[in-house]
């Protein structure tokens, strides 16, 4: 009981995302290295490209963990960004490689901007997914099991009561 | 070489990157630090003296931005000059001066009188015969050989007729460390100041200096100072739904920026280098408040007729942001100079102070560099990471059954056998041959064979070559083969029975093969790409040709023939197309491989060689310019602004390799190059900004070269001021190129919306901003009375209309000109200047060398302009129309087309026979020097006033209700109801 599909799923999306979060940054530093005239197009592109399926298919794999455990609430935090990963995919320039980026197009400033601040506004996302889903796994692990099993007692008291336990728990094997 | 070649590949040329960390000049900077110690010591009892004689020298001298007298000179300026001392004279030729005269012929007085002028003031006078670029001629200074004019980058021959002086030795001051001071002295006061036919040099004095003195320098950056006539006449609110002629008499003008005339001077030209607004505005809120799209125009390689070209050791640039010295910067002493673009200060470097002018020291400000707007320099081996590359031709010809039927090849070989002496390079050039139907076959050429051999790779799918060395050959030891190939070539595939094409194998075999050079790749494609890699299946449905849902497959089918031209365009390859198709071939996905690799594109549609004259006719003209045109290899082109304003966008074929560098694998005159800015900072600090095109190549001879180009143009924060200097043509021209991107992107409706908007936006912001005068009717200035005019031209263009059926090949090809095709040419291609000829007068005629070309007066491009009693000529850029009407006077029929009555006047006349007649005359020299600016000639059309073939002149009247769109009153109406909206 204590520790569930869901809780499982939680915590693999916490790993996962931290994952993505690298990878946005390196997305942001990619196109801020654009930018700043340290990089050919061509090269940037081909070291962008190959991440950009592995980026949505990590995001499309926790969602589906999430649909399995139905967890109905963040499935739907995160069907904006899959809907948008989708589009982006349908929409990407002829090429045939997997990726996005196309190098003769990339400079251009509006396309340039628009990928740096997709950079940027994942990488909140991101962010704030991580600590939702480290807020989630700590729920359904510690927290829920205290609401659980504090029914009649004060909710404090029994709450840090359950952390110590939880403590010696986690020290006893040692 | 081969190893260089990857490495140039992805790295930026040092000197062209702009980072701050490169020393700029190491050498001289150590030099100058020893010289100007020694000279400390040594003349330091001269430093008095040197003072005492510039006071001497005339007041003019004394320029604002050299604060001598202000500022204790630092001890490292007493350079003096003294007495005695063997000239530094170099023997050694560089770029002499050849001033450019017409050979031999007395000129007429009025010429003489323009001679003198010129000489007098050798900057920017604009010369009636060049119609483009002045004439210079720098008076000749014995000995001062580092520049000199010439009429291209290559060098010409020196003329016969020359003055003496040029003669004389020629001297160089380039090799080593700057050369100690004395040696700059002119022992003569006579070599000093040398004359020139007769001119006392007094007359340099007066030329061109940035800001003769100080109350000048200070109108010049004031910018506004006093509003020129020509500002008020662009302001004049126009109501266009009541003035029906807007044309000028004669074709449009750039207008001028409002400079002191100083500045104006020795601005670039606007042939070269033009500005959508003259007038930058000083913020983004203001640009956006006047609804126009700010960018440039560029035409870098255009053929000039006069170019400074300065051999020097050290290129003076910019420490910081690596701008090239250029006649905007400001001298704050003789020492220091300050950047236009990035306002940092820097220092002169020594060997700077001398002006191989004058052959004077201490004038900085008199360099060519800081004379001219657009000068050339020789590179020196900074400014490249491999040797330069020879000069290296492969030309892959099509000889599929189709292209049998088409019979292009025999004309080619024939325009290549004439040319071939022709074709730029030096005794390096290289030249191959590929050819390809369902095989590609390769051509031995070695020196030493007695015949060409031809070999055969069939393996399509796996392209390799047969033989490294033997199949680019040198053009000047294998002539013999090459000819010999040539004169075969027709005859060997003459019975080709073979249908298919390999395209992109041979042009993978072609990369392969100029891999190790780089160079041009000419393509003679003539179907649909159908084996092996790059085949490509037919997208067009020709009953979707007018639907005006919206037209789709105009982006490229496959990404196959981008990732090609990126490769070449790594390899500094550049890939020339030439579609001679019958049928639909896709055109949007080959032209991707001249597109990205800085290649040009040309397209014939429904080319035969017996039943299309006129097609065959431009293919050998096209021909006959594209393989004896200028070419630059290895090319890259950056585009400095002044600090604030940032590139947004580019239009034209290139790869883009970072924010503001385009890699141009070839580079040729007739090409031209759009930009987009934004504005990112305000412009406050200054009330100038400057925009400096850079150039650097390689040219046919092996010599690395920087074009530099400045413009400079004043920075305004009233919004009248930017509706004053707002170029129409230019902005249409940009526009235009945003509407092809936008239709590529997006789709073509909303590419029409979106220009029919820009229209709309103009006289809303005008009305609600500016126009406090009228409430009712549609008021634009004066300058942009022509803007919805070339708006609705650009709708009814191949490349943007809906509703007439339009092959997908030709919106295709229609869209590629747009991108390339330098400002004027577009002009005339989207709004053909159309001149009545039947009444031709010499009246306010122009007065060339030794004709008089009339200037008839522009006619609005509309069918109640036209009469049926008149001869009406039509120049729509590529090719002319004369239309001649049913009632059309026979006199002009008799004395200017040779034919005895209108009914005899042939179907298919495709000249103007030269007869003695003085309207012959007239209309020959007019049409003559209609030719004369454009790069590729262009066909004239004789047409008869019948229903079949006036249909060409006719579809070029835009102001007409046509298949293609409304009448323009049509469209007023349609734009003044969106206003109201």
């Amino acid at each position: 009981m204590a520790f569930t599909f869901a809780a499982f799923c939680y915590m693999l999306a916490l790993l996962l995302t931290a994952a993505l979060i690298f990878f946005a940054i390196w997305h942001i530093i990619a196109f801020d290295e654009l930018k700043t005239d340290y990089k050919n197009p061509i090269d940037q592109c081909n070291t962008l490209n190959p991440l950009v399926l592995p980026e949505y298919l990590i995001h499309f794999f926790f969602c589906v963990m999430f649909f399995c455990a139905a967890e109905w609430l963040t499935l739907f935090l995160n069907l904006p960004l899959l809907a948008y990963h989708v589009w982006r995919y349908m929409s990407r320039p002829v090429m045939s490689c997997p990726g996005l980026y196309d190098p003769t197009t990339i400079m251009n400033a509006d396309i340039l901007a628009y990928c740096q601040k997709e950079g940027w506004c994942k990488l909140a996302f991101y962010l704030l997914s991580f600590f939702y889903y480290l807020y989630g796994y700590v729920f359904l692990t510690l927290v829920k099991r205290i609401l659980h099993c504090s029914v009649k007692n004060n909710y404090f008291n029994n709450f840090f009561k359950a952390i110590g336990s939880h403590c010696k728990r986690v020290k006893e094997p040692h | 070489m081969q190893s260089y070649s990857s490495m140039y590949y992805y790295g930026a040329p040092q000197q062209q990157q702009g980072y701050p960390t490169i020393p700029a000049h190491p050498t001289v900077s150590k030099a100058s630090v020893t010289n100007s110690a020694n000279y400390h010591q040594n003349n330091h009892h001269h430093h008095h003296q040197q003072q005492q004689q510039q006071q001497q020298q005339p007041p003019l001298h004394h320029v604002a931005h050299f604060s001598y007298s202000s500022a204790p000179p630092p001890s490292n300026t007493p350079y003096n000059q003294p007495q005695h001392h063997p000239t530094y004279a170099t023997p050694g030729s560089y770029y002499g001066q050849q001033p450019y005269h017409p050979p031999s012929q007395p000129p007429p007085p009025q010429q003489q009188q323009q001679q003198q002028q010129q000489q007098q003031h050798p900057t920017l006078i604009p010369a009636p015969s060049a119609g483009s670029y002045p004439i210079v001629s720098y008076p000749s200074a014995p000995g001062s050989s580092q520049y000199g004019t010439l009429s291209s980058s290559q060098a010409t021959p020196p003329l016969k007729g020359m003055h003496t002086q040029v003669g004389a030795p020629l001297h160089q001051y380039t090799a080593g460390p700057p050369p100690p001071p004395t040696g700059y002295a002119g022992g003569h006061p006579s070599q000093m100041m040398p004359t020139v036919n007769g001119q006392g040099s007094t007359g340099r004095w007066f030329y061109c200096r940035p800001f003769p003195n100080l109350s000048q320098l200070s109108a010049a950056l004031g910018g506004l100072s006093g509003v020129p006539e020509l500002e008020v006449e662009a302001l004049r609110p126009v109501n266009l739904l009541q003035e029906r002629n807007l044309l000028p008499p004669r074709p449009l003008e750039a207008p001028e920026p409002n400079l002191s005339a100083d500045l104006k001077k020795v601005n670039c030209s606007p042939q070269t280098f033009r500005c959508t607004l003259t007038s930058i505005p000083q913020t983004q809120a203001l640009l956006n408040k006047a609804r126009l799209p700010l960018g440039l125009v560029l035409h870098p390689f255009r053929d000039l007729q006069q170019l400074p070209v300065i051999t020097s050791n050290t290129i003076v640039r910019c420490r910081f942001c690596r701008t090239y010295i250029n006649p905007f910067v400001t001298f704050l002493d003789q020492r220091r100079w300050k950047c236009n673009l990035c306002y940092r200060v820097n220092d002169v470097p020594d060997e700077f102070m001398y002006n191989p002018v004058t052959r004077s020291y201490g004038e900085p400000h008199k360099r060519p560099e800081v004379q001219n707007a657009t000068v050339e320099f020789i590179a020196s081996s900074d400014y490249m990471l491999r040797p330069p590359q020879p000069a290296a031709y492969l030309f892959v010809l099509d000889v599929s059954h189709n292209a049998v039927e088409a019979g292009y090849l025999k004309y080619f070989c024939e325009a290549l056998l004439d040319k071939l002496d022709k074709l730029p390079g030096d005794a390096r050039t290289k030249v191959g041959f590929l050819t390809f139907d369902n095989t590609v076959h390769f051509y031995n050429l070695q020196e030493g064979l007695s015949q060409p051999q031809m070999l055969v790779v069939s393996d399509v799918d796996d392209i390799f070559i047969p033989s490294h060395d033997s199949l680019m050959v040198n053009l000047k030891e294998s002539k013999e083969l090459v000819k010999d190939l040539l004169t075969s070539l027709p005859a060997m595939f003459s019975q080709s029975k073979e249908t298919h094409s390999a395209l992109g194998p041979a042009l993978q075999a072609a990369l392969k093969l100029m891999t190790p050079t780089g160079g041009r790749i000419s393509v003679f494609q003539t179907q649909l790409p159908s084996l092996g890699a790059g085949a490509l299946q037919s997208r067009e449905e020709p009953n979707q040709r007018s639907s005006s849902k919206g037209v789709q497959h105009l982006s490229p089918a496959t990404d196959f023939y981008k990732k090609l031209a990126l490769d070449c365009s790594g390899l500094q390859i550049g890939v020339d197309l030439f579609l001679l198709s019958s049928q639909y071939a896709d055109l949007a996905s080959l032209a991707c491989i001249s597109k990205y690799s800085a290649g040009s594109v040309f397209s014939y549609p429904s080319f035969h060689h017996i039943h299309n004259p006129a097609q065959l006719e431009k293919f050998q003209k096209d021909l006959e310019r594209y393989l004896t045109r200028k070419i630059g290899f290895e090319a890259v082109m950056r585009i400095r602004c002044t600090k604030g304003l940032s590139i947004h966008t580019f239009h034209g074929n290139f790869f883009v390799r970072s924010t503001d560098l385009l890699s141009l694998a070839n580079v040729n005159p007739d090409s031209a190059f759009a930009v987009q800015m934004s504005i990112e900072d305000t412009l406050a600090d200054s009330s100038l900004a400057c925009f400096q095109a850079a150039l650097l190549y390689t040219s046919c001879k092996g010599k690395r070269r920087i074009r530099v180009h400045t413009l400079c143009l004043p920075v305004v924060n009233q919004l009248t001021d930017v509706y004053a200097g707002a170029d129409v043509q230019a902005i249409t021209c940009l526009l235009a190129n945003m509407a092809i991107d936008r239709s590529v992107s997006s789709s073509l409706s909303d590419a029409r919306d979106a220009l029919e908007n820009a229209v709309v936006d103009l006289i809303s912001a005008y009305k609600s901003n500016v126009s406090s005068l009228q409430t009712s009717g549609m008021v634009v200035p004066a300058g942009l009375r022509l803007f919805p005019l070339y708006i609705l031209a650009l709708l009814k263009q191949k490349a943007l209309r809906t509703d007439t059926s339009t092959r997908l090949d030709e919106r295709i090809f229609s869209m590629c000109e747009f991108k390339t095709q330098p400002l004027q040419q577009l002009m005339r291609m989207v709004y053909p200047d159309l001149y009545r000829l039947d009444n031709i007068s010499d009246q306010g005629a122009l007065h060339l060398n030794d004709s008089v070309v009339p200037q008839p007066p522009l006619l609005h491009l509309s069918a109640e302009r036209l009469s049926r009693d008149g001869a009406f000529l039509m120049d729509c850029g590529n090719v002319f129309y004369l239309w001649i009407g049913k009632c059309c006077n026979e006199m002009f029929v008799r004395d200017v087309l040779g034919c005895p009555s209108y009914s005899s006047i042939p179907p298919n006349m495709g000249h103007l026979p030269e007869l003695d007649t003085p309207l012959s005359e007239r209309v020959r020299a007019f049409v003559d020097w209609l030719q004369d600016n454009r790069g590729f000639s262009s066909n004239l059309h004789v047409l008869k006033d019948d229903a079949s073939s006036k249909l060409p002149f006719f579809q070029q009247l835009v102001e007409d209700r046509s298949e293609s769109g409304s009448s323009y009153q049509d469209f007023l109406q349609h734009i003044q109801l969106q206003v109201s909206k």
